[in-house]
């Protein structure tokens, strides 16, 4: 398992890929990720800078559960989350969660568990840079 | 119980405080002590020592009590 929060530049593909090379070769037969990035526009505005506030200690303890829940619910055979934290800008990765597992269903399932209970648990907030000032945005669209 | 309250986010800018000091014995005393306010926002969310709990938690001397608004990751 890897769960990490990342000050700087968030590479999904990298991070994937080096994971992955961790893994028993032939041991996988599927992976499934999901990578979400910064829009240009949230709620009718244009949006040029996201900061992303966390709250140290909680934070990564939240991922490491949901982490866990994941490989407890799954048949899995190793899983990833790297979540951006601070200033970013559009077109910049925000965070990935990736699954490995043998067959297709475990992997598909638990990346998207991964993905919606991080979204509602993990205590993460973002305040957004709009023409008209910068507001937090309130909640989070639903993902089911 | 001497305890240490913190505020995130917009909560934070909106009671104008990041860290506080208090006597409670409940993490919804803490709240009223803290913020100064008497009922605690029905989508304020409440973690003692980084677990999220209910807001009538009996607190233990050196806890860290946080209440923050709803998450925005992912």
């Amino acid at each position: 398992m890897r769960v990490a929060l990342i000050e700087t530049a968030l590479d999904p593909w990298q991070a994937v890929q080096t994971h992955q090379r961790c893994l028993t070769p032939g041991s996988y037969g599927a992976t499934a990720l999901f990578v979400g990035t910064m829009r240009d526009f949230n709620e009718g505005s244009g949006v040029s800078e996201l900061f992303l506030e966390h709250y140290p200690g909680m934070t990564e303890r939240h991922l490491v559960q949901v982490a866990e829940e994941a490989q407890a619910r799954w048949t899995l055979i190793d899983v990833l989350i790297e979540h951006r934290v601070g200033t970013v800008y559009p077109d910049d990765p925000i965070v990935v969660t990736a699954a490995w597992s043998a067959h297709r269903k475990d992997a598909f399932e638990a990346c998207r568990f991964l993905m919606e209970a991080l979204k509602s648990r993990a205590p993460f907030w973002k305040r957004e840079t709009t023409e008209q000032g910068s507001r937090w945005v309130e909640r989070n669209t639903a993902g089911y | 119980m001497a305890v240490t309250v913190r505020f995130f986010a917009s909560l934070r800018e909106r009671l104008g405080r990041d860290e506080v000091q208090v006597e409670a014995s409940t993490a919804e005393q803490a709240w009223q002590l803290a913020s100064g306010e008497a009922s605690l926002p029905a989508n304020v969310l409440v973690a003692v020592n980084m677990a999220y709990v209910d807001p009538a938690q009996a607190l233990e001397e050196g806890d860290e009590v946080a209440f923050f608004p709803p998450v925005t990751g992912g």
